[in-house]
């Protein structure tokens, strides 16, 4: 089966493009031959019910498949045209440039300012205190926070209520400038005024950064993303522009998903 | 009525309660049907059963306490005790020889004139058995018939018997705390005892130590028993030089069965590195003595150091650091996997290396159970005795020189108490002075460890 894709979209250039991708863990294959470009001026959502693989697929765009001994991805994914998976691919280097923000706000059990500063410092992208700070209030600004936390930098960051934490996540992840960010259901754990927050955020970071987000709400989708990859028992059965995806599903199992008669 | 026994009644007649009372209840519960019955039959059952057994068994301590008592009033107030001597060593001695024939656990008398204390003896303990027998009995049956007559449907039973489970359970916790209390008690009278004739000022701050148990108690001791060899040849061996061992080679061993090491390699090794904390301290002594203390020895005088000893502080700190090892690393093996894995893919997603993620995230996350290990380790070392006893003999020595030969406080207590001398003697009593030294240091190490934790620890939730 074919992934069907709408025919209208825009050209945009691929920050990365990923071909016939299958992901293993054992033997059970849990992807199954997924080909994307991922656009470097958009947020792109993968949505589908559980368990369809948009979270392996999203896992496997950083490596971080690679923590899961039994998982084995085939296929080619490239970022700017070079392959990630190719030997001898700097595993720290790819990750610098793809961040990741996670289903449950995972903040280290480390000061907010550490928080921030442990990316910058072990990349060393911070020439003394002052240039480290400087990039500690750029993130937290930029992620919506600084104005918050600016007071108490030093305080835990896990004290911090879920919503804070999950931004905090997103700025450590914006602190070493990466080129992609993914998101893994970044919402799923917050309720809905921190989920506004979080999607207001995603809508500013729009543009700097090629953002990937993987989510169980439609209507998130359809609010923060540009393109829009339906996933299904690891398949992507459809792909094109979010407003194409929501309001002219050509594939019979994407019109039920959006419409909720299943998911 | 032999303590045995009775609890074998205890059991039988709680049994049958048990029986009856379930029975009841069963039989209640099929009678109405329509009604959902507050309590399971076997609640019942156990209600009756605890009702029955622990009054019962709660009289027989009592009585078998009360009893000798009553034993002897009643034989004072024969005829017989009139010819007894009034007070003191005699009198006591003859009552305590006819006690003995009339319960069978001597053959005869040594002293005619308790003889005819024998019988009153055998009369007085007969009746009150009886008496004791009867009075339990009947104190059980009143209990049962009690606890069964309120059996009824929308009886609450199940409240009643946990909350009993309950009593019980802080029972058993509070025999530990008690148990402490009791050691602390009984060394704190014979530390003020030998402190009667040594001073603290000349126990805590002397720096010789050479007691003589064949001494005459009465003599000016203060000048030999300065503890401070002990302490420091206790510290050096127990918590500097086996530290220096167990500490980076636990830790190490924790990093790599944690973070690097293939299950397959763990689910052997782990448990491999277990049994090290299993292998008894006489063990671990001999291979201190006979292996490890002669290696230093001679690796020392190849060296050219020429007095090394074949007992050396070096040889018993290391090999009681390898023994404790496995405490350092299997607490800081399971802080370490405890540690969300939401923190490791957190560092690892911003391109943070694995030795990165574990020095700068896992092991700051892991401390509190890391350090609670260290300290576990630790207060094991300073308590250990067999090594030390083997491989650095008893001789104080105040010294920095690890080649030389040390003792410890432990050593010291057992030499002191296994030697000679008689209970009061200020040597002896020593021994009793080191261990609550000991123990309160121990207490204050882990108190001083949970302050830190709490100070230090990177909370994750």
């Amino acid at each position: 089966m074919v992934t069907v894709r709408h025919e209208n979209l825009p050209a945009t250039d691929a920050k990365m493009r990923t071909t016939d991708v299958n992901v293993y863990y054992g033997d059970k294959q849990a992807i199954d031959s997924v080909s994307i470009d991922i656009p470097s001026q958009y947020v792109t959502a993968f949505i589908g019910p559980s368990g369809c693989g948009k979270s392996t697929f999203l896992r496997s765009l950083n490596r971080m498949n690679d923590t899961i001994p039994s998982a084995r991805v085939e296929g080619t994914i490239e970022l700017e045209g070079d392959d990630i998976y190719r030997s001898g691919m700097d595993v720290v280097q790819l990750r610098a440039r793809v961040g990741m923000v996670f289903q449950k706000p995972n903040p280290f059990p480390k000061s907010i300012y550490d928080n921030i500063a442990y990316g910058p410092k072990i990349h060393g992208l911070a020439e003394g205190k002052d240039a480290l700070d400087a990039i500690v209030e750029k993130s937290l600004t930029r992620a919506g926070l600084w104005n918050e936390v600016k007071d108490r930098l030093d305080e835990s960051g896990t004290a911090l209520s879920g919503g804070q934490q999950q931004r905090l996540c997103i700025a450590r992840a914006i602190a070493v400038d990466p080129e992609v960010i993914l998101m893994d259901e970044p919402c799923s754990a917050l309720d809905p005024i921190a989920t506004a927050k979080i999607e207001e955020l995603i809508d500013e970071l729009t543009g700097r950064y090629a953002i990937v987000i993987v989510t169980h709400s439609m209507q998130q989708a359809a609010r923060v993303s540009q393109r829009t990859a339906f996933f299904h028992l690891g398949k992507m059965v459809e792909y094109g522009a979010t407003e194409d995806i929501f309001t002219n599903p050509i594939e019979e199992r994407t019109k039920d998903y959006i419409t909720g008669r299943y998911g | 009525m032999s303590p045995a026994l009775l609890l074998f009644v205890a059991l039988g007649l709680g049994l049958v309660g048990w029986l009856a009372g379930r029975a009841k209840a069963s039989a209640f519960q099929r009678a109405d049907t329509s009604k959902r019955p507050v309590a399971r039959p076997n609640y019942h059952g156990w209600y009756v059963a605890l009702w029955v057994g622990v009054p019962l068994l709660a009289f027989a301590v009592l009585w078998m306490a009360l009893m000798p008592m009553l034993v002897m009033q009643s034989v004072l107030a024969s005829d017989a005790a009139a010819s007894l001597p009034e007070f003191g060593f005699m009198r006591d001695t003859l009552l305590s020889e006819a006690r003995s024939v009339a319960t069978g656990a001597a053959p005869a008398v040594f002293d005619a004139a308790a003889r005819p204390l024998i019988e009153p003896f055998r009369d007085a303990i007969q009746r009150y058995t009886v008496i004791g027998m009867v009075l339990a009995m009947s104190i059980a049956v009143i209990c049962a018939l009690w606890s069964y007559s309120r059996l009824n449907p929308t009886f609450t039973a199940r409240t009643r018997v946990e909350r009993a489970v309950m009593a019980a359970l802080v029972i058993a916790s509070l025999v530990a705390i008690l148990t402490t209390f009791g050691i602390l008690v009984s060394l704190i009278f014979e530390t003020i005892r030998f402190f009667g004739f040594v001073s603290p000022i000349d126990f805590l701050f002397g720096t010789s130590w050479n007691p003589d148990p064949m001494s005459s108690p009465d003599a000016d001791q203060g000048d030999r028993y300065g503890a401070i060899p002990l302490f420091w040849g206790t510290i050096y061996i127990g918590a500097i030089i086996a530290m220096i061992v167990a500490i980076p080679l636990g830790l190490m061993s924790a990093i790599y069965l944690t973070q690097y090491a293939d299950p397959r390699v763990r689910a052997w090794l782990k448990p491999a590195l277990e049994v090290l904390a299993g292998v008894p301290t006489v063990v671990y002594g001999y291979f201190a003595a006979l292996t490890v203390a002669p290696f230093i020895r001679d690796v020392a005088r190849s060296v050219g150091i020429e007095n090394a000893s074949s007992e050396s502080a070096l040889a018993a700190g290391l090999v009681m650091g390898v023994m404790i090892i496995p405490f350092v690393s299997s607490m800081a093996d399971d802080s370490i996997a405890a540690v969300p894995g939401s923190m490791r893919d957190g560092s690892l997603a911003m391109g943070a290396t694995q030795s990165e993620t574990i020095k700068r995230v896992l092991i700051p996350a892991a401390l509190p159970g890391i350090v609670a290990g260290i300290m576990l380790a630790i207060s094991r070392a300073i308590g250990e005795t067999m090594i030390v006893v083997m491989a650095a003999s008893t001789a104080a020595n105040l010294s920095g020189n690890p080649l030389e030969s040390m003792t410890t406080v432990t050593v010291q207590i057992v030499a002191m108490l296994t030697g000679e001398g008689s209970f009061d003697h200020p040597a002896t009593l020593s021994a009793f002075a080191l261990g609550f030294v000991l123990f309160l240091v121990t207490l204050v190490l882990n108190f001083i460890a949970l302050r830190v934790v709490k100070r230090f620890r990177e909370a994750y939730e």
